[in-house]
């Protein structure tokens, strides 16, 4: 190998950190069975909001607002209401001007962002289109070679990384990827990406290039970047880095040039004679289009956040007497989809409790299904887990289905199974159609877990390690878990003879993103064995000693596991044999209490669904609902987290007397139990990231559906079952589809917390990254101080006062009185019983 | 008597159904989609009655001679239809399907933007599937042909406003338009050879066609060929299979009822249909196989390449029609029948549930994974099993073996009149048509030689004038004018070879110049409101600010190309009998202006009105998608 000289070596080091930036920009989403949530614009996140988006409008293009078209019309519709108006312009130096500008100015200029500019001197100068000429061959060859089980022909050696994979067959073959002979050449010798720069770009605008070049195809250039550095996100784990495909597709433009011009071409740097824009240059200055577009987002934003604000000031004063025992509590998950389950099961049974915590119950750890021999993480994803929990004597879980196998698509296969199962298909088609069933193709949540199935909860031999990982957990671990989980929560006791930890997941079909309607908070897993593993914990008469002496007292009481589907809307509950004969009748009443929760749980979801039927009894409209699940043709088994908007961390007495319409995640928290604010701390490193995570993408997939959202499902196509795309040439799209946000308001969270602001203060201060999301508002934190109810808006690093709205909400007996008003968005409102 | 009632009222429900679907407000979405899945059920069940009645009779084949819309001497047009098994399965099966899928889009395309133009297209697509299964002679096939390239092009454009999308359409249409020319050519033989409008009735009757193709062996060989051509581009086989998986780009409901099902077993049925034309032509039943077993043996070796769900699927599907071939070939029509209605409803299954994959095939990785698991194909050596796959990956080069013969070379020639521009284009057609009409005028006094000489001239002049036209890159106004001048340039043509007609002539112009020029008017409209973004270098997306416009100049489009809206079709075939028997070269250049121009056009469409629009104060999609 050759020496290197001192300005070679610092233009390897400039190229690699250019590398790194390249990939903390490119999108971060793990393939299709890991889908998680997350902030599409985590790049930008060091920035305050509004900064950060006009950034990177400039820089990529990005759409990261509605229309001013659409923002003017729900002004008329009075969606966006005036106070929050002038609230939002109460920010500028002239109000009475930007109101102008906001409801009344044009702005048609067509601009185009930074990136793209020097490639595009490619299309002026050599009338060359690499999108169209190199793109698809190389999406095909490295959607091959990552292919996890569509292709029936595997791509030959792929074990050795994918440059020495690609190396290896063009070394080794009659045939050849190029049609020239140079590119070859350069491909066989190794020649890395610094020299192939060289022949492709020239001296300067390496750097840029790579973006430009990178950008063209992020989706692709986004799933190395996250298998670059997490191979395990694939079961077939394939060897694969940024800076190879980079050089594939260097090399790939060389042949195209070679082929097309001979030898008879420049490289780019040489062909500019209008210096593009660089890419990093004037951060920081905004437009006038986009600071109007970003005033009408906090008018929009504030026209919510107030009616919320108002309805926690409006709580009914009740005297705090020492409550009897409830007749039951149950926990569920934070998730805002079990916000109106609680609800209705508070309704039903005054006297119950819930709780919202993160769903995978303060139980991380991996989970080894039956008859498998891999792992899965259940808890959230940023967490490393160090235990593993072993499913054992369960039964298979799964069919197998002809129709999706590989046989028909041979050519003998074919024939036969065209002439012979090729009609049972139209059948099927037609059953489907007619009187839709569940099927192999279907993704249940119960199927996640056997019921009847052994959880290695409690380890034998805490020594003997799987992988690193301890097989189940020790009685100590199993104490402070569930003391954890019960305090986080402020549910020290009294406890009444049963409490139900009731995690969720959801089913549905022909839905590839199925991960991302799952929990979140167990990296898109139902959330069945964490709630089972939990209760057998608490259950255990070790840890309750343990307990006891800890403070909490759990002698009469029964834990009792469930999974909520939130598409069916059904609860499978678990482990019941442990339930005494008393117990197990109280646990017969609570049941069919749930089963009535669900049915008017399912009719408030309908009302969202337009084409059902919406006449009818509870139960009715709630096995039409289950169909959804079923139905192939149905792109919305449910909505999911749309309309996402509040974060209420807090005891439930804060917003027990709202309708949030589906609107808010939950998290009990009793600031009485944490003077210290520790859980607090837990509970805002999770919520921030994960609930904000949420939002932020069901916000930025919408306000952009074609460059940050995956676009309509109706066209996507399966690429080797790691991601979709569009048509056969099309590249990766990461993001959320249309039918998961077409009816989402994109509103940043609003994270309320029942706390002193000062301590809140302190608490967020704690971790830096957890910080970030505050200091730039990519979450608005309001706190609220207990007993009197003050509110602070966290503006600039510190708290503000809020004034509180003068809004009066609507106010309803019953919630059905409010639902069957129409299928928009409903105001907050206070309900009377 | 009775049956051709049925007949027509099948014919008139497609008619009728699309009418309304096109008049029904786009909000409608319920009575959009009743409307479809009611036209395809009363198909479906109206067959089903029929069938029993048609069983009664002893399942005879029908043929329902229609009405003669146009007639000379020595020529006329006549709309015929005909019945027989073949028929009823393809009707049977196509029906079943659209019923099926119409009624699954009612839900699946809920509130997709452009809901009404879905099921405008697929009604669009279902008449003129029933008309050509239904025609009795090769001009209401080609009625009902044009029908289905068009819905074709409409359903893979569907997401207009993105790039691949609507290159794919253009390229399909294209490929689509090329075997087109096979149907023309065959039209235009078979008139010489029966010296009428054969009926496909008349071609089942053996003696007919042994008496005509004795004496002319080689027309009938020729004819034979392009069907052949007509029906591999149909479906997808050789060297035409690339275009398959590329018009994957519509709702996945439209790929799999026309790229899965209905529209890839066309060419099947058209060698049904012609089959007894070709069937004592041994040479011609051996290439048919031998097409057949070729593009199974090469699409199935792409299939298992394939790491995409739905191209695995299309190339699967078109390994199934290659055998499906070889079995027409064999003379095995009924199990042609089954295997092409078991071929169809098992693709459009499986492109239906084709995002299922996704959570089935992990689910079976994570309980079933062998970390390398053999393929046949791990038995060859080495360098041989590296070199199938890699051909395999790149599809055996079809895609770019296409562009490198076909329309590289059409593209090359046409730029050879790169001389001519926007704002010179009138001083080269106005001298050019006085000199012409001057001709024409003293045309007697030419001697037999001259003549022959002219008339091949001016068919040159006129494809110079398409493939320039084809080949434009910056004026949408002067490719259209070509294709303007085209049409006259041929009736001029035609109207030397033969006695001047000019009632004929007129038929022939009397829908392409309306057309012309009020598409001229939209594109100088379109030109004043946008002069920076009028050109044909890239697409513009301008539907998305101009709808109307859109869909007028859309409309003009087809009137230009002698879509069967306007009464230039009837003038098209006619003008193509005027063509004689050895004049091969004119018949050759008639085709081919007829096919280009059409393709020419779609393409100035495209650049203009479809792609990802060319403003950027709205979300935009990435050029990859």
């Amino acid at each position: 190998m050759k020496t290197l000289s001192g300005g070679e070596i610092a233009a390897q080091e400039r190229l690699q950190s250019c590398l790194h930036q390249l990939k903390h920009f490119l999108p971060a989403q793990s393939p299709l069975k890991d889908f998680i949530h997350h902030n599409t614009l985590h790049a930008f996140q060091h920035l305050p909001f509004h900064e950060a988006l006009s950034e990177a409008t400039s820089l990529f293009g990005y759409k990261v607002y509605l229309s001013l078209h659409d923002y003017r019309e729900a002004y008329l519709k009075g969606h966006i209401d005036e106070q929050a108006l002038n609230f939002a312009l109460s920010s500028t130096s002239n109000p009475d001007l930007w109101r102008q500008k906001l409801l009344h100015a044009h702005y048609n200029q067509v601009e185009l962002p930074r990136i793209g500019q020097l490639k595009a001197v490619w299309l002026s100068k050599y009338r060359i289109n690499f999108d169209k000429e190199v793109h698809p061959f190389l999406f095909r060859l490295l959607s091959s070679y990552l292919d996890q089980g569509i292709s029936i022909w595997n791509f030959p050696g792929s074990k050795k990384g994918f440059f020495k994979a690609v190396q290896e067959l063009e070394k080794n073959s009659h045939s050849s990827l190029f049609e020239t002979a140079r590119a070859r050449k350069l491909l066989l010798n190794d020649t890395s990406m610094a020299e192939l720069l060289g022949l492709v770009v020239g001296h300067d605008w390496h750097e840029q290039y790579l973006f430009d070049q990178q950008f063209a195809h992020p989706g692709w250039s986004g799933m190395i970047s996250v298998l670059e550095d997490h191979p395990e996100k694939l079961l077939d784990q394939r060897k694969i880095c940024l800076e190879d495909f980079i050089r594939l597709e260097l090399l790939m433009e060389i042949n195209f040039l070679d082929k097309k011009f001979g030898s008879n071409w420049k490289p780019l740097s040489e062909l500019i004679d209008k210096i593009p824009q660089p890419l990093f240059s004037d951060t920081g200055k905004q437009n006038e289009k986009h600071q109007v577009l970003s005033l009408w987002q906090d008018a929009m934003e504030w026209s919510f956040y107030r009616q919320v604000i108002a309805g926690i000031k409006s709580k009914p004063q009740v005297k705090e007497i020492a409550s009897p025992l409830p007749s039951f509590q149950a926990i569920f998950c934070i998730d805002d989809r079990e916000c109106s389950l609680r609800r209705y099961i508070e309704q039903l049974d005054p006297q119950a409790s819930t709780y919202g915590t993160p769903g995978f119950f303060n139980v991380a750890c991996y989970y080894q299904p039956a008859h498998s021999s891999h792992f899965t993480k259940i808890c959230p994803a940023p967490m490393e887990p160090r235990h593993l929990i072993k499913e054992l004597e369960a039964k298979k879980k799964h069919k197998t289905d002809r129709h999706l196998g590989k046989s028909t698509y041979g050519l003998f296969g074919g024939l036969l199974i065209s002439q012979t199962l090729g009609f049972a298909s139209a059948f099927r088609l037609l059953i489907n159609i007619f009187k839709p069933v569940s099927s192999p193709a279907m993704v249940s949540s119960f199927r996640h877990m056997d019921p009847k199935g052994k959880l290695t909860v409690h380890t034998v031999d805490p020594n003997h390690k799987v992988h690193g990982l301890q097989v189940g957990y020790t009685y100590e671990e199993m104490a402070q878990i569930v003391e954890g989980q019960l305090r986080s929560i402020g549910l020290c006791g009294p406890f009444g003879e049963l409490v139900y930890v009731v995690g969720h997941g959801a089913s549905s079909v022909n839905n590839t993103h199925y991960a991302g309607y799952d929990c979140g908070a167990c990296s898109g897993r139902p959330g069945s064995v964490n709630a089972r593993a939990i209760c057998q914990m608490a259950n255990t008469k070790e840890v309750r000693e343990t307990l006891l002496k800890r403070g909490i007292d759990l002698a009469n009481t029964v834990f009792v596991p469930g999974l909520h589907d939130t598409t069916r809307d059904e609860i499978q509950w678990y482990d019941t044999d442990v339930l005494n004969a008393g117990q197990l009748e109280q646990h017969r009443a609570h049941l069919r209490l749930f089963e009535k929760a669900l049915h008017l749980n399912a009719r408030e979801r309908s009302r969202r669904f337009v084409l059902m039927d919406h006449k009818g009894s509870p139960e009715k409209i709630h096995a039409d609902v289950k169909l959804r699940s079923v139905s192939l043709f149905e792109p919305r088994p449910e909505l999911n987290h749309a309309t996402n908007a509040v974060c209420i961390i807090g005891r439930r007495e804060l917003s027990r007397h709202l309708f949030l319409d589906r609107r808010s995640f939950m998290n009990s928290y009793d600031y009485r139990q944490d003077p210290e604010g520790n859980y607090l701390y837990g509970i805002l490193k999770a919520a921030a990231p994960v609930c904000g995570g949420i939002n932020l993408e069901y916000y930025f997939s919408r306000t952009d559906q074609y460059r940050l959202g995956a676009g309509t499902k109706l066209p996507h196509n399966v690429m080797g079952l790691i991601g979709v795309a569009n048509g056969l040439d099309g590249d990766l799209r990461p993001g959320l589809p249309t039918q998961m946000v077409e009816v989402h308001d994109p509103l940043r969270l609003l994270i309320l917390v029942e706390q002193k602001k000062e301590l809140i203060q302190s608490v967020i201060q704690r971790d830096e990254s957890t910080y970030e999301w505050f200091k730039n508002q990519w979450v608005h934190l309001v706190a609220v101080e207990p007993e009197t109810l003050e509110m602070y808006h966290f503006k600039e690093g510190k708290f503000t006062p809020l004034e509180v709205p003068d809004i009066s909400l609507p106010e309803f007996d019953t919630v059905h009185e409010l639902i069957s008003m129409e299928t928009e968005n409903l105001p907050v409102a206070s309900l009377k019983s | 008597m009775e049956n051709s009632i049925f007949i027509h009222v099948f014919l008139l429900s497609t008619v009728l159904g699309f009418v309304l679907s096109l008049v029904m407000p786009a909000k409608e979405e319920r009575a959009l989609s009743a409307i479809a899945f009611t036209t395809a059920g009363f198909n479906l069940f109206g067959f089903l009655i029929f069938w029993f009645f048609w069983a009664w009779q002893g399942f005879p084949t029908l043929n329902i001679k229609e009405v003669e819309l146009y007639h000379t001497p020595g020529y006329s047009f006549l709309i015929d239809f005909f019945f027989d098994r073949i028929t009823a399965t393809y009707y049977l099966v196509g029906s079943l399907l659209t019923f099926l899928i119409t009624v699954y889009s009612r839900y699946y395309l809920h509130r997709e933007q452009g809901y009404k133009r879905f099921f405008n297209t697929i009604q669009l697509f279902y008449m003129g599937y029933v008309i050509t299964i239904f025609s009795g002679n090769f001009e209401t096939l080609f009625l009902g042909w044009e029908t289905l390239g068009i819905s074709s092009f409409m359903l893979i454009a569907f997401y207009r406003d993105r790039y691949l999308p609507v290159k794919n359409a253009v390229k399909v249409f294209s490929i689509y338009r090329i075997g087109d020319v096979g149907i023309l050519l065959a039209m235009w033989a078979s008139h010489h050879l029966w010296h009428e409008n054969i009926t496909f009735i008349k071609l089942s009757n053996f003696d007919l066609v042994h008496e005509h193709l004795e004496s002319h062996s080689g027309t009938g060989i020729f004819i034979s060929l392009m069907i052949l051509v007509a029906a591999a581009a149909k479906s997808a086989q050789l060297p035409f299979s690339s275009w398959l998986p590329r018009a994957m780009e519509g709702p996945t409901p439209s790929s799999a009822i026309f790229y899965g099902s209905l529209s890839v077993h066309f060419g099947v049925f058209l060698l049904l249909r012609t089959f007894p034309f070709w069937e004592h032509q041994f040479s011609v039943r051996i290439l048919i196989a031998a097409v057949g077993l070729s593009t199974s043996i090469v699409t199935v070796l792409i299939a298992r390449t394939q790491s995409s769900v739905k191209s695995q699927i299309a190339y699967a599907s078109v390994s199934q029609i290659g055998l499906i071939f070889i079995e027409v070939a064999a003379g095995l029509h009924t199990l042609a029948l089954i295997h092409f209605a078991g071929n169809a409803f098992l693709r459009s299954y499986q492109l239906l549930v084709s995002p299922s994959v996704v959570s089935y095939l992990i689910r079976d990785q994570f309980y079933h994974f062998q970390p390398k698991h053999d393929s046949l194909e791990d038995n060859l050596p080495r360098k041989w099993e590296n070199t199938i796959y890699l051909l395999s990956l790149k599809e055996w080069k079809l895609d770019k073996l296409l562009s490198k013969w076909l329309f590289t070379p059409m593209k090359r020639i046409g730029h050879q009149l790169d001389f001519i521009n926007k704002r010179n284009m009138y001083w080269f057609f106005i001298p050019f048509l006085v000199i012409t009409l001057f001709t024409l005028e003293h045309e007697q006094a030419l001697p037999q030689s001259v003549h022959d000489f002219l008339v091949l001239l001016y068919g040159a002049i006129a494809l110079l004038f398409v493939l320039k036209s084809f080949s434009e890159r910056k004026s949408p106004t002067l490719a259209w004018t070509l294709i303007l001048f085209y049409h006259t340039l041929m009736a001029v043509a035609i109207s030397f070879n033969e006695h001047f007609d000019p009632k004929d002539t007129m038929l022939y112009l009397s829908g392409v110049i309306p057309a012309g020029l009020i598409g001229f008017a939209c594109l100088k409209w379109l030109q004043s409101k946008e002069p920076d973004w009028f050109t044909l270098q890239r697409y513009h997306g301008h539907s998305y600010e101009h709808p109307r416009l859109s869909f007028l100049f859309f409309l003009t489009v087809l009137g230009l190309m002698g879509f069967p809206i306007t009464a230039s079709f009837i003038g098209e075939d006619l003008v193509f009998s005027h063509i004689h028997e050895d004049q091969y070269l004119l018949a050759f250049f008639n085709a081919s202006c007829f096919i280009i121009s059409g393709i020419s056009l779609v393409r100035i469409y495209a650049r203009l009105f479809l792609g990802p629009h060319v403003k950027t104060y709205h979300e935009l999609p990435y050029q990859s998608s």
